[in-house]
């Protein structure tokens, strides 16, 4: 009996572990082997250079800028995105009317979700262009056109080094919000009413409710999203390469390792280089990833 | 049910963390799948047929040619056309014929596993670097078609049948490997029709340009516009402008990685004369943040006056410019004590095309190459895309638009004075870093000698990076 399950099991698993370990796990290993070479990605040669391609990653001041710029992401991405989506969430769940009797949404509370969801049914690059086009630097651009309505100067927006990077992450951020918003709706509304409820009855306030209610019981979802924004800071490829100047901004202020690995892969013909620092973006994806799931561990509360 | 629910969701975890590196640094590796084995060969592939004057590489027209075309701003239906030359004289060849855009995307697969096409137009933003392909034995050995007649004109060799730069661009360690097939000028382009109502006259020298852009503005119209967001075209003022006050050492210099090269008198003046042009106030404001479109878009507009490009802009903002704009260029005016005169500038070579050394069928793509150097393809391919050709001649009766004839007028003018660079193709992780540090400069961030250090700085590094392959210039 034991035995014919197992075989039972392994006959689901084979094809999609074939296919996970031809398109996943090889390329892995290829890139691994590739970062100890010269490879140039154009010619069927090349020569081991063992560990020389990641002791030129330390001395190359372009990469550094890129980790430097992919740390900002990193803090920035997560923290504001699941700070405003759990608001907005909050807000659509249980900031209605107190008047009312129970706990219950604002009014329009599926307009808002659809609205704010809108972003995320929009690919990356159409995202891209519509941000560049709000923030055109010229002084009839919409964002200059606002601020100058409000009588401040135009802003140069992502030609200017000092706010390039921040543009960037406030595009991140406006398009992840909507889907975090959904996810932690979706949780909100998985937590029974009557919780709410009783403490509303205890005399607990909105921020109570939400600090002591709400979060708790969203623990789970906000580790997992986290992570997943923490990936997303990671990349943003698509972004960087359509938005900014050069691509990689003025001054290199937006340049991030994904756009380096492009650049040295495949303009520069130095594929084994690029691959050194997939495999360096690797090893850094996964330690966040690990500690972000440790230091956030909490006991889980069952309802 | 606590635990299944945990598992799930860490495998979900684990699935997107290598989901999204598959993404960032995936794509490298996915490439690389097919690194398969190698091997070089002394004789030319294909052929085998007597060698006449007709056929001086002996094609087989039993062997069929492939023929892989970039198909962005020039089209196909040049290539097409040459295709048709190549049929006509052997008309039994098969040509399969492909035009993508995605060029390294998809050759680059067929170079790694030693079956590349026949021709290859190696060009546009996804091009492949043709440095490393030159120094990686991947491209065959073009002396043989340059040595050949041209087709008409026995007892001409094509090498004295093409502009100079031609020659010069295609070498790669003392050996001609690429034809760069299109010539592209660089110039300060502006509205003829527009210069000829307002009385205005492109300056010669540079307080006469100062007095011009100062006009200019007084109209209400800035006096020149860049496409900030790719510092490559603004750059190309800077460099005219330190070329022709210090003379052609000074991009030799820059292109043999010579120390100093950079902080040459002429580029701090070049640097300055930039600086001035953003500190007076005579650059659109924020065309440090627009793009190409969006900046040749305001000038076609005539919000900006004057705009840095090669010749291809007059063809790219064919849909957008007014009826009545007279797209035509000017060279860039002369600082004091200039070496070079006033009307020559860059003119580079480009849209390269190669044979790939491990090609079936090497000496159909040398023939295929020839009847696109002969007079009749150059001035079909001129027709078709306003692109002037390496073929010098071939461009005689033609009707040509304002644009064009302004930059075959430019080419014709500046002679040998005419000039060009190379360590952006030579040396492309340089290329970047120096735009970038040109970006600083236009939006006066930098000041002359900041920039000169900068650039000084990029040039060493790559000087002593043990990765790069050196070259110099005569």
């Amino acid at each position: 009996m034991q035995h014919g399950r197992y075989r039972f099991i392994a006959g689901f698993l084979a094809a999609p572990l074939t296919l996970y370990v031809f398109f996943v796990i090889w390329p892995f290993v290829q890139a691994f082997h590739y970062s100890l070479t010269d490879w140039t990605g154009v010619s069927p040669e090349f020569g081991y250079v063992g560990l020389a391609n990641f002791q030129n990653l330390l001395n190359d001041s372009l990469f550094l800028t890129a980790l430097r710029n992919n740390a900002v992401l990193l803090v920035g991405l997560p923290l504001v995105t699941v700070l405003l989506a759990l608001f907005f969430a909050f807000l659509l769940n249980v900031g209605g009317s107190s008047r009312s009797a129970g706990v219950r949404g604002i009014r329009g509370n599926g307009f808002y979700k659809l609205a704010f969801f809108l972003p995320q049914v929009l690919s990356v690059p159409v995202i891209a262009v519509i941000w560049s086009v709000i923030m055109d630097p010229t002084s009839t651009g919409l964002a200059n056109s606002v601020l100058g309505f409000v009588g401040s100067g135009p802003s140069d927006w992502l030609a200017d080094p000092n706010l390039a990077l921040y543009c960037v992450l406030w595009v991140l951020i406006w398009g992840s919000v909507g889907f975090y918003l959904v996810l932690f709706n979706a949780a909100m509304s998985s937590i029974p009413r009557d919780i709410f409820e009783a403490a509303l009855i205890d005399g607990a306030g909105r921020a109570s409710t939400f600090f002591r209610v709400t979060m708790p019981l969203l623990w789970d979802t906000i580790q997992t999203s986290w992570v997943y924004l923490a990936i997303l800071a990671l990349d943003v490829y698509a972004l960087v390469a359509v938005m900014t100047a050069g691509p990689g901004g003025p001054n290199n202020s937006t340049q991030v390792i994904s756009l380096q690995i492009a650049q040295n892969g495949f303009q520069f013909g130095r594929a084994g280089y690029a691959s050194a620092m997939g495999v360096v973006l690797f090893f850094f994806t996964l330690v966040i990833a690990v500690v972000m799931l440790r230091i956030t561990r909490r006991e889980r509360i069952e309802y | 049910m606590t635990t299944p629910n945990k598992y799930s969701r860490r495998i979900f975890l684990k699935r997107a963390g290598l989901a999204s590196i598959a993404v960032a640094g995936g794509t490298s590796m996915l490439a690389g799948c097919a690194s398969g084995g190698g091997g070089g060969k002394d004789t030319v592939s294909g052929g085998g047929k007597d060698k006449t004057a007709d056929n001086p590489f002996g094609v087989d027209a039993a062997d069929p040619l492939s023929v892989v075309i970039f198909n962005g701003g020039y089209g196909d239906e040049y290539a097409k056309f040459h295709e048709s030359l190549y049929k006509k004289q052997f008309s039994d060849a098969k040509i399969s014929h492909k035009a993508i855009t995605d060029i390294r995307q998809q050759m680059q697969p067929l170079f790694n596993a030693g079956n590349p096409p026949d021709v290859l137009d190696n060009a546009g933003a996804e091009a492949m670097p043709i440095s490393t392909l030159a120094d990686t034995g991947q491209l065959t050995d073009l002396t043989e078609l340059f040595d050949a007649d041209a087709i008409g004109q026995e007892g001409t060799p094509i090498r004295d049948t093409l502009n100079p730069v031609a020659i010069e661009s295609a070498e790669y360690a003392g050996k001609p490997m690429v034809l760069n097939y299109a010539l592209q000028v660089y110039g300060l382009w502006y509205d003829r029709a527009l210069f000829d109502e307002k009385g205005w006259e492109p300056a010669e020298t540079w307080e006469d340009f100062l007095a011009l852009c100062e006009d200019i503005k007084g109209a209400g119209m800035a006096p020149m516009a860049h496409q900030g967001k790719y510092p490559y075209y603004i750059q190309q003022v800077l460099m005219d402008l330190a070329v022709k006050h210090g003379g052609p050492e000074v991009a030799y210099a820059i292109d043999s990685l010579e120390p100093g090269a950079w902080k040459h008198e002429s580029m701090k003046m070049a640097a300055e004369a930039l600086l001035e042009i953003k500190s007076k106030g005579y650059m659109l404001e924020g065309t440090e943040g627009l793009d190409h479109i969006q900046s040749q878009t305001r000038w076609n507009e005539h919000k900006a006056a004057f705009i840095p490009c090669g010749s291809w802009l007059e063809n790219e903002q064919k849909e957008i410019a007014p009826a009545g704009f007279e797209t035509t260029v000017a060279p860039t005016p002369l600082l004091d004590g200039a070496a070079l005169p006033f009307d020559c500038t860059r003119v580079e070579a480009a849209e390269a095309f190669v044979v790939p050394a491990k090609a079936a069928n090497q000496a159909g793509g040398l023939e295929y190459l020839r009847t696109m150097v002969s007079k009749e393809g150059a001035a079909e391919f001129t027709k078709l895309t306003a692109a002037p050709t390496i073929v010098n001649g071939a461009t005689d009766g033609l009707d040509l638009t304002p644009g064009a004839s302004s930059a075959i007028a430019l080419i014709d003018s500046g002679g040998e004075d005419n000039w060009n660079y190379y360590y952006a193709i030579w040396y492309s992780p340089m290329d970047p870093k120096i735009q970038s540090a040109v970006a600083e400069l236009a939006a006066g961030r930098l000041t002359a000698d900041e920039f000169c250090a900068e650039a000084q700085k990029v040039a060493d590094e790559t000087a002593s990076d043990t990765a790069t392959q050196k070259r110099t210039r005569p």
